[in-house]
């Protein structure tokens, strides 16, 4: 039988986290496209964060201090063994306070606290490809962006409109970088688009299994699709925390009975403790 | 109050004791061993390692040990181990000819050098199950096997003997082709070289595959296939270090090679000929090596002219799907707390369907009042 493996800094070996950054410079460089990477299988199943794991991985340093999220808050499963995946391997600091952490990973939310240039984003992404579902062909997609062919989506959204009479998309919303490429923004609800417009800090994007990186480098435009006519319009939950009574963030919806009783909570757990802490709000 | 749930961290420490509870059973039974698995298992063991990408019996038989059987965790664990390995070269082509054969069958020609071995088969079993069997008795004498122990002969590959003719085309020869890109360690860019083709196949899962093997013969791009040759044995692998300026041998390996015999195509300028579908994976596994010849011969459809846009021949739709560890992770991550992109779909629905009956209202006052109005008009 063979030896107990031990496993180098953060996991991956030094070539691979090589092959990852210079993946993740060629991503910034091209702000919105899809760079190809070398994927590797990683020690948690696809579809649970390989990319954004992977990602993590290659730019995490000794004296960084990391926080990971998903759905929001810190304390949900997958966050939890991710963040005690990297204390273990790379044994760095982490944090639940958006503002401490230097690297955040996240699935699908962006903090409500604003970032700053010393932080960077990483998401999760599984279908990395906005055009994905309206063509199902990589070969067919990646020839569209290089024509920045757009108009199937367009099409699609013109198409919800006359439907609905409005954008049937609430998260996942596409959005155009630095007007040049359409990007999937990882499936984050649309109230959280226009967050990464102009963010000060780098949001980076790992999709594992589908094996793409792409990248918002810092004071990037980033716009979500609309209409002269129909503008993008953000989520708005006539609701408030039950927490901390803060309105204007993104809400979770919690049964709370099998009457129909329904309570809102902060999707963002460290902002919901914090706004609490700082107006003495109780639970 | 509800407080939203809290303790990821004691809830997942909490399941993995409940998973070496469970994987342990009834400790009235003793524990099996990991020899017990690699020497009572050996299929199963075949298929981690050929869908593992990696030959290393005793990682197998503890993957499957540890994945409680589920042989695409143990699959999963071994490609998990794998990734983490050094790379310090390729090793020679390996050379399939001079195998030490413990089956070899032709279904096109009834006797032919080197002989049919009918080898461990269950294809002629019947399938009772065997009450014997059903008690572990150490002191049951090992079967003997009649002949055992005969001179190896020379088995060349049948389809040398067609090409010979130049009734089929040439194989696919490895030492032309130079060397290949590692699917494992570059991303699979759209179309591929056959050469990808098969390492995806190798890898690709074992039911994924036998079905769309199977869509091709009953007539979902049909190829006319005859089983020319199925191979079973071990193979010496070898490793040239450029240093040395020869070949240090590493070990042997078994596998198991299945050339397919498919209908033959012709053209202007090329007489007609047989072509050819070729699988080969680590251990014994027949129904792996046939699927895969089966689908390595559906996906040249473009090559050889006879593209019906069925699935089996539609290589983003096999090479994107065939592997079970990227679509078993991908299809259970479902379970993973999605309650933000409900929560935005659930306001989204809510608002469409206000919108709905405040149109359909304003929509039936409209026809109320156009059909007053008609009323009206009428009287």
């Amino acid at each position: 039988m063979s030896d107990l493996p031990e496993y180098n800094f953060a996991y991956l070996d030094e070539q691979t986290k090589r092959m990852i950054r210079r993946a993740i410079l060629k991503a910034i460089a091209i702000p919105g496209y899809q760079t190809p990477f070398a994927s590797r299988e990683m020690p948690m199943p696809y579809g649970w964060g390989t990319g954004g794991v992977q990602v993590t991985a290659a730019i995490l340093g000794v004296d960084d201090v990391l926080k990971v999220i998903d759905q929001g808050s810190d304390d949900t499963t997958n966050a939890v063994s991710i963040r005690k995946f990297f204390a273990r391997t790379a044994g760095v600091r982490t944090t639940t306070r958006t503002p401490d952490a230097t690297i955040i990973q996240t699935r699908h939310r962006i903090p409500e606290a604003a970032l700053g240039e010393h932080q960077v984003l990483v998401y999760q992404v599984p279908i990395p490809e906005p055009l994905r579902f309206l063509e199902p062909r990589e070969t067919e997609t990646r020839r569209m962006h290089a024509l920045q062919d757009y108009g199937v989506m367009h099409v699609k959204l013109y198409e919800d409109i006359a439907e609905h009479g409005h954008i049937a998309t609430a998260y996942a919303y596409p959005v155009k970088v630095d007007d040049r490429y359409v990007m999937d923004p990882s499936p984050t609800p649309k109230f959280d688009n226009p967050k990464m417009d102009q963010c000060p800090a780098l949001q980076l994007f790992g999709a594992g299994r589908e094996k793409r990186i792409y990248a918002i480098p810092p004071y990037t435009r980033v716009v979500s699709l609309d209409f002269q006519d129909h503008p993008f319009e953000r989520t708005r939950i006539p609701a408030s925390c039950s927490l901390c009574n803060s309105r204007t963030v993104f809400l979770d919806e919690v049964v709370t009975d099998d009457q129909g009783g329904r309570a809102f909570m902060c999707s963002d757990t460290d902002f919901c403790e914090q706004t609490r802490s700082s107006t003495g709000a109780k639970s | 109050m509800y407080v939203a749930v809290k303790g990821g961290e004691q809830a997942i420490d909490n399941a993995h004791l409940l998973l070496a509870r469970d994987r342990r059973g009834n400790p009235a039974i003793p524990e099996m061993s990991i020899d017990q698995i690699r020497e009572q298992m050996t299929l199963a063991i075949a298929r981690v390692m050929a869908e593992g990408s990696l030959y290393e019996p005793d990682l197998a038989a503890l993957a499957i040990k540890q994945a409680r059987g589920d042989l695409i965790e143990a699959i999963f664990l071994l490609r998990a181990f794998r990734t983490t390995l050094p790379r310090f070269g390729d090793c020679v082509p390996m050379e399939t000819d001079g195998m030490s054969i413990r089956r070899r069958i032709s279904a096109v020609f009834k006797d032919l050098p080197g002989g049919q071995i009918l080898g461990p088969t269950f294809d002629y079993t019947h399938r009772l199950l065997d009450p014997e069997l059903a008690i572990a008795d150490d002191a049951r004498p090992c079967p003997v096997v009649l002949n055992e122990g005969a001179e190896p002969v020379a088995a060349p590959h049948i389809l040398q003997i067609l090409d010979r003719e130049g009734l089929v085309e040439a194989p696919l020869n490895g030492a032309d082709a130079g060397v290949e890109e590692d699917l494992t360690r570059t991303p699979l860019e759209f179309p591929a070289c056959r050469e990808l083709r098969l390492q995806a196949l190798a890898r690709g899962d074992e039911g994924f595959l036998l079905a769309l093997g199977y869509s091709t013969q009953r007539g979902y791009g049909r190829t006319h296939p005859f089983a020319g040759e199925i191979r079973i044995g071990e193979v010496e692998l070898s490793f040239a270090p450029p240093e040395l300026g020869f070949d240090v041998p590493l070990g042997a390996v078994t596998i198991t090679e299945c050339e397919m015999v498919n209908q033959f195509r012709g053209s202007e300028t090329q007489a007609p000929k047989f072509t050819r579908g070729y699988g080969c994976v680590f251990g014994q596994s027949e129904r792996k090596a046939m699927s895969m010849a089966l689908v390595d011969r559906a996906l040249r459809a473009n090559e050889l002219g006879e593209s019906s846009g069925v699935p089996a021949q539609d290589e983003e739709f096999v090479l994107s799907h065939c592997d079970n560890v990227q679509a078993t992770g991908f299809v259970e991550h479902l379970k993973l707390p999605h309650y933000v992109d409900f929560q935005a779909e659930l306001a989204l629905l809510r608002q469409l369907r206000e919108d709905w009956s405040a149109r359909r209202a304003s929509k039936q006052s409209a026809d109320n009042g156009a059909a007053e109005q008609q009323e009206e008009a009428a009287e």
